[in-house]
């Protein structure tokens, strides 16, 4: 398989504090791949050195053989990564719909109206479109902050704790969705629901102390007996 | 939306048949202060699109207005221009003057960007003193009544004069309305309410704001032409910093990201100086006070206050 994004040797240090050190990893196109770890082990750090949002300090990234490397954030959206934030972050005083069409006319979009409805359908959140995207509830703003990044329609999807705060019975719905989007869109997912990490993954990266502690597919991460010394706290469930 | 797209164009269209009507029924007195407040709502219109849409308060917009001004002024005062293409002139001066100054001060943002672009204007300013013997220095010059004819028709009589501001005013808003219902006009207020998670949305806020600026600029550039052309006079005090706090003031008196606030504010300001410069010599200290009010009790302006108490569908 050829990789469609990868990154070698990447560093990023805050201070003292080594965030990200060293990683080298390869994002297969097509896949799902789960990014784990212990809190403050480095996955958003990591995911923002890919999408741009800050800039690495040594090492080099690349998306389908082309080096990304310097190329600024925006830059790296239209070129099809996208990222959604762990913390969310919609225009809480926009409406719905237009959180969305931002995200739809910047993929270049023509007919704005229904592209907003179907990135929203896809999400479950048909009919609130005109809806303040601050009077959701929390949990709907985490899907509208996938639903934008469904709308740049990109080639990597970066999601960045889709599930936080989303009800059991919506979580069922958002896996159905991400297994949707495979394999046009392949899909980096950072989360701690396990239960969905092993669902969903084709592959799994485990991150500790900013370094790659291990990468293989769910069987194998769940048998490895660092990732559970560190990470799966030596019981598998 | 599709009811309120017709609802908006209604009321902005009945704004100008309203003020088309204004000169038949006010007297001179007040029909020539409206034809001054709509020149000077195009300028705030400009501002709104910088600050109100887009969230870029600058302390320069006086630099756009005078360039407008003195590029429509000097070649009729130097070379005997002609109007028309004098006020194109002016038109593209103040934009190639806001995106001149944009390519610099955009480098900077929030107080920084604030004192570099009243640092550019007041740069501009003493450049007019400085350069007196081919501006007119402080005392400026007067635009000549044999050059403020178009086609015949004289600019400086009064219903001539009132309908080329209205016409100027309506391009202004129309343009403006459209503007801001774009697809670029949700991109400008996306990059208002949060740069960082519109840059990862693909926009590039440095372009952004700097069309933006320009497109501002363009509007202060045609106003300050216009005003000059309109009323016969230019001179440095457009240059001062006060000619750049007026359009913020305006424009937060009006409700700032709103179409019709400019107009309003410049509206409510221009008769609240004249108004209380009638009973008092301290008429700044009542537009202080007005604002203080202003601030403490519709933070949003007449029409954001409006949009919040239910008319949300004002663009
Ligand atoms: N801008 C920053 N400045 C300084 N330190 C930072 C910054 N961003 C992150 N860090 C630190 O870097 C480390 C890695 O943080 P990061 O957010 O990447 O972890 P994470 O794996 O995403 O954690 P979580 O699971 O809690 O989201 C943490 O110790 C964090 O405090
Ligand atoms: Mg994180």
């Amino acid at each position: 398989m050829a990789a469609l994004m990868e990154a070698r040797g990447l560093h990023r240090h805050f201070g003292g504090l080594r965030a990200v050190d060293g990683v080298d990893f390869r994002l297969e196109q097509g896949e799902i791949h789960a990014l784990i770890g212990p809190n403050g082990a480095g996955k958003t750090t990591f995911v923002s050195l890919l999408s741009g949002r800050l800039p690495v300090q040594s090492g080099s990234i690349t998306l389908a053989g082309e080096d990304i490397t310097r190329l600024p954030a925006h830059a790296r959206v239209k070129k099809g990564v996208a990222y959604t934030f762990q913390i969310t972050s919609v225009y809480p005083r926009l409406s719905v719909f237009d959180n969305v069409a931002l995200a739809a006319q910047s993929a270049g979009a023509r007919d704005l109206a229904p592209a907003v409805a179907a990135a929203l359908a896809r999400v479950n959140l048909t009919g609130l479109d005109r809806e303040m995207a601050g009077n959701l509830s929390y949990g709907h703003q985490r899907l509208l902050e996938v639903a934008m990044g469904l709308a740049l329609q990109p080639r990597v999807l970066i999601l960045d704790e889709p599930t936080q705060g989303l009800a059991a019975g919506e979580i069922e719905g958002f896996k159905a969705l991400v297994r949707s989007l495979v394999p046009q869109t392949t899909v980096l997912l950072i989360e701690h629901n396990m239960d969905v990490v092993m669902d969903l993954a084709t592959r799994i990266t485990v991150l500790n102390f900013g370094q790659v502690l291990a990468t293989g597919t769910p069987a194998e991460i769940r048998a490895n007996p660092a990732v559970q010394e560190a990470y799966l706290g030596g019981h598998d469930d | 939306m599709k009811g309120e797209t017709g609802k908006i164009w209604t009321l902005h269209l009945a704004v100008i048949a309203a003020l088309f009507a204004a000169q038949f029924l006010l007297p001179q007195y007040h029909a020539t202060n409206l034809a001054r407040i709509m020149v000077l709502a195009v300028y705030a219109m400009g501002y709104n699109i910088a600050f109100g849409y887009t969230g870029l308060l600058s302390l320069g917009h006086a630099l756009f207005f005078a360039a407008g001004m003195y590029a429509m002024g000097l070649p009729i005062w130097q070379l005997e221009w002609l109007p028309v293409p004098a006020l194109i002139l002016g038109l593209v001066a103040g934009g190639v003057m806001a995106g001149a100054v944009g390519l610099l001060a955009l480098r900077t943002a929030g107080v920084s960007f604030m004192i570099v672009t009243l640092m550019f204007a007041q740069a501009g300013y003493l450049t007019l003193l400085y350069l007196n013997t081919w501006t007119g220095g402080d005392e400026g010059f007067v635009v000549e009544r044999a050059y403020r004819m178009i086609g015949g028709v004289d600019l400086a009589a009064d219903t001539p004069r009132y309908l080329a501001a209205l016409g100027l005013f309506s391009a202004g808003m129309l343009g403006c309305l459209w503007l801001v219902r774009s697809p670029f006009g949700r991109v400008m207020v996306a990059m208002r309410e949060n740069e960082e998670r519109s840059r990862m949305l693909g926009f590039n806020p440095f372009r952004v704001k700097l069309i933006a600026l320009v497109i501002s600029g363009l509007y202060a550039g045609v106003a300050g032409a216009a005003y000059g052309l309109l009323f016969g006079y230019v001179g440095a005090t457009f240059a001062t910093i006060q000619y750049s706090i007026l359009p913020m003031l305006y424009v937060l008196m009006g409700g700032a990201g709103t179409v019709l606030g400019p107009f309003l504010g410049a509206l409510a300001m221009f008769y609240l100086i004249d108004i209380a410069s009638g009973f008092t010599d301290a008429w700044l200290f009542v537009v202080g006070a007005a604002l203080v009010a202003l601030i403490l009790f519709a933070p949003k302006g007449i029409l954001g206050t409006l949009r919040e108490r239910g008319l949300k569908w004002l663009p």
